[in-house]
């Protein structure tokens, strides 16, 4: 009993690999499933980036379809849509990683120094619900509260202030799409931060008070300290997601706002890509952002193993 | 290299369980070392948390008041209504006697309840399997399913992969392309590989398989991550709405709820393909801000449904221990 204990499942690890595969048959059947489906879904689509290499013609299909080589890729470069859309993607991912990224961790410091246990679960229970709405959802929810007819703006023309259409302003477009993301997300962002919390030792805060330390120093030497492992592994993926800021969110209200503003690089894959039919130059719009962010992953995890922490995974 | 949710699997997430109970305790009264709070500094909390809650609160109240109230309420405010006067449900009735949103409706909840069988059964099936240590091959499957994490062909490809299946118009392109999430699955696997260790051992001492062990122990003693993943994958399915914009466009009467909102509500369209039912007809007869707002809570409401049974789970440290990592 003892020798199985110390090996969690009972499975000592010394045979040879027949008896282990007739052993473990009904694990390998059971993962089998999701393996089929990731290998049809993700792995097979992997090939078809092979498109963007090509002149692709849905009736010849991919092998049939004629090698363009880099043609795609040059086009690309000399479409001013597509570096638009490329400047787009990179200042709304800044916009939002300046006014976003800070809201969850302040509400969940904000939350944590709550005393009583049941106004923090109200509150979660509130501000997490949003995060379940579509965006369909939130966007209409956002229109008839601040669009040309919604609340807003029926108050404002009640007292004779005049109008103000921020749905379809373009000029506004980055706030308010960011405080969509705020209003959708910012709730459930701070489960990540409130675990954190929730597992620092309560010890140092009391000697820490003993040593004369007030509300400020703990937060700062104690708190801070505490979630920064927490808020680099967030920095990182936000980082290496710099090149994804939402996509149902801005396919939904580009035309509202017109594509000069609301293009982002998921969004111009989309419309050049399958909306016109076609496809390798969406595909190679796709490749593209796909090696950017694998290079901004690799990028921002070097960073973090530069500042002394884990980052996404370890050295 | 491993990765940060991999580090988390195993036994790190059997303890917020543990520091939220020692913190629900501490947490019910101020410690002794600590100093009374100012009235300023528990204002201004009041005030910023009160009014986080407001923000989110206070639109759906406004949606849902409107929803209920006559086209003269509507009117008499000039749109949305905030305080209801005059109640009624006769946008619901109008709504709930329109085919294209009934239809909508059986679509979506189709959809949602069939996905989520789907995803959750091979979701738990995966992550058993890959669950007990030193098992064949498990550590090239866990490789083969990051991966996906972090590569994929991208939008068109996928596409035209699911068209190439002849998936173009079918259900099955609604829900197989996006059944399987690695993400739900490696929570899972993380309690699997934690808990009920004892227990597993036991049943295996007395013969019983690995299918037997899924379903008589595994399942049993894991069911609030269970239902937290469901509800994930079921908020996931009653959600989408851009497959069916890629796979089924013109479509009609397989649009889902969403797609319906999006159209009609969002974009204001008229309904295609039906002159005399629909929408296009309805809203010359009703109130058609009070209809369009009640389309607006038929789409909350399952989720306001769940919601209340499944979110105490995230309290009890169900997803911050995965997640956290």
């Amino acid at each position: 009993m003892t020798t199985l204990r110390s090996d969690r499942a009972g499975r000592p690890a010394k045979l040879s690999w027949r008896i282990r595969l007739r052993r473990d048959r009904s694990l390998i059947l059971m993962t089998l499933p999701a393996v089929v489906l990731l290998v049809v879904f993700n792995y097979v689509p992997l090939f078809g980036l092979a498109t963007a290499f090509q002149e692709y013609d849905p009736l010849a299909g991919v092998w049939q379809s004629t090698w363009a080589g880099l043609y795609q890729f040059e086009r690309l470069l000399g479409d001013s849509l597509f570096w638009g859309a490329l400047k787009n993607t990179l200042y709304l991912s800044f916009v939002q990683l300046i006014l976003f990224f800070p809201v969850p961790i302040a509400l969940a410091l904000l939350l944590n120094s709550v005393l009583s246990q049941r106004i923090r679960n109200f509150f979660q229970s509130v501000v997490y619900l949003p995060h379940f709405f579509s965006w369909v959802l939130a966007i209409t929810i956002f229109q008839q509260m601040l669009g040309g007819a919604g609340a807003l703006n029926q108050f404002l023309r009640s007292n004779d202030i005049g109008t103000w259409d921020i749905m379809t302003n373009p000029d506004t477009f980055a706030l308010l799409v960011t405080s969509q993301v705020i209003w959708k997300e910012a709730g459930w962002g701070i489960i990540v931060f409130l675990a954190a919390l929730a597992a620092i030792n309560t010890d140092l805060y009391e000697a820490a008070a003993a040593d004369g330390a007030g509300r400020w120093r703990r937060l700062w030497h104690i708190t801070l300290p505490g979630l920064r492992a927490v808020i680099v592994l967030m920095l990182v993926l936000r980082l290496g997601n710099a090149l994804t800021v939402g996509f149902e969110q801005f396919l939904i209200q580009r035309n509202a706002v017109g594509h000069d503003t609301a293009e982002v690089l998921d969004t111009f894959s989309f419309y050049y890509g399958i909306a016109t039919g076609d496809y390798s130059y969406g595909a190679a719009a796709g490749l593209f952002k796909s090696v950017i962010s694998l290079l901004l992953i690799w990028g921002a995890n070097k960073l973090a193993h530069a500042f002394g922490e884990d980052g996404l995974y370890r050295k | 290299m491993t990765l940060a949710i991999e580090r988390t699997s195993g036994d790190t997430v059997a303890k917020p369980l543990a520091v939220q109970a020692v913190r629900q305790k501490r947490k019910n009264e101020r410690p002794a070392w600590e100093e009374p709070p100012t009235v300023a500094g528990q204002a201004a909390k009041g005030i910023t948390l009160g009014g986080v809650m407001l923000v989110m609160l206070v639109p759906l109240w406004i949606i849902v008041v409107t929803s209920l109230s006559t086209q003269a309420a509507i009117n008499r405010a000039g749109g949305l209504v905030i305080w209801p006067t005059d109640i009624t449900f006769e946008a619901y009735r109008v709504m709930l006697a329109d085919s294209t949103v009934r239809s909508a409706l059986l679509v979506s909840l189709g959809i949602t309840a069939v996905g989520t069988l789907v995803s959750m059964v091979v979701s738990v099936m995966c992550a058993y399997g890959l669950s007990r240590s030193r098992s064949l091959g498990h550590r090239f499957i866990l490789m083969l399913l990051i991966i996906t994490m972090f590569v994929n062909g991208g939008l068109i490809p996928t596409f035209l992969v699911v068209t190439g299946l002849g998936g173009y118009g079918e259900w099955w392109a609604l829900i197989l392309p996006t059944a399987v999430s690695v993400f739900n699955i490696l929570i899972l696997r993380a309690f699997y590989s934690s808990t009920s260790i004892d227990l597993i051992e036991a049943a295996r001492i007395d013969g019983a398989g690995d299918w037997r062990i899924l379903w008589s122990i595994v399942l049993p003693t894991s069911r609030a991550v269970t239902a937290v993943m469901a509800l994930f994958y079921g908020v996931g399915y009653w959600n989408s709405f851009f497959n069916v914009m890629l796979y089924m466009p013109t479509d009609s009467e397989k649009w889902p709820l969403q797609y319906v909102l999006l159209t009609y509500v969002n974009r204001g369209n008229g309904m295609p393909g039906s002159v005399n039912s629909g929408f296009g007809d309805q809203f010359s007869q009703t109130a058609p801000l009070a209809l369009q707002m009640a389309v607006v809570v038929l789409t909350l409401v399952p989720l306001l449904i769940v919601y209340p049974f499944v979110q105490k789970h995230f309290r009890t440290g169900v997803l911050t221990g995965a997640i956290k990592g």
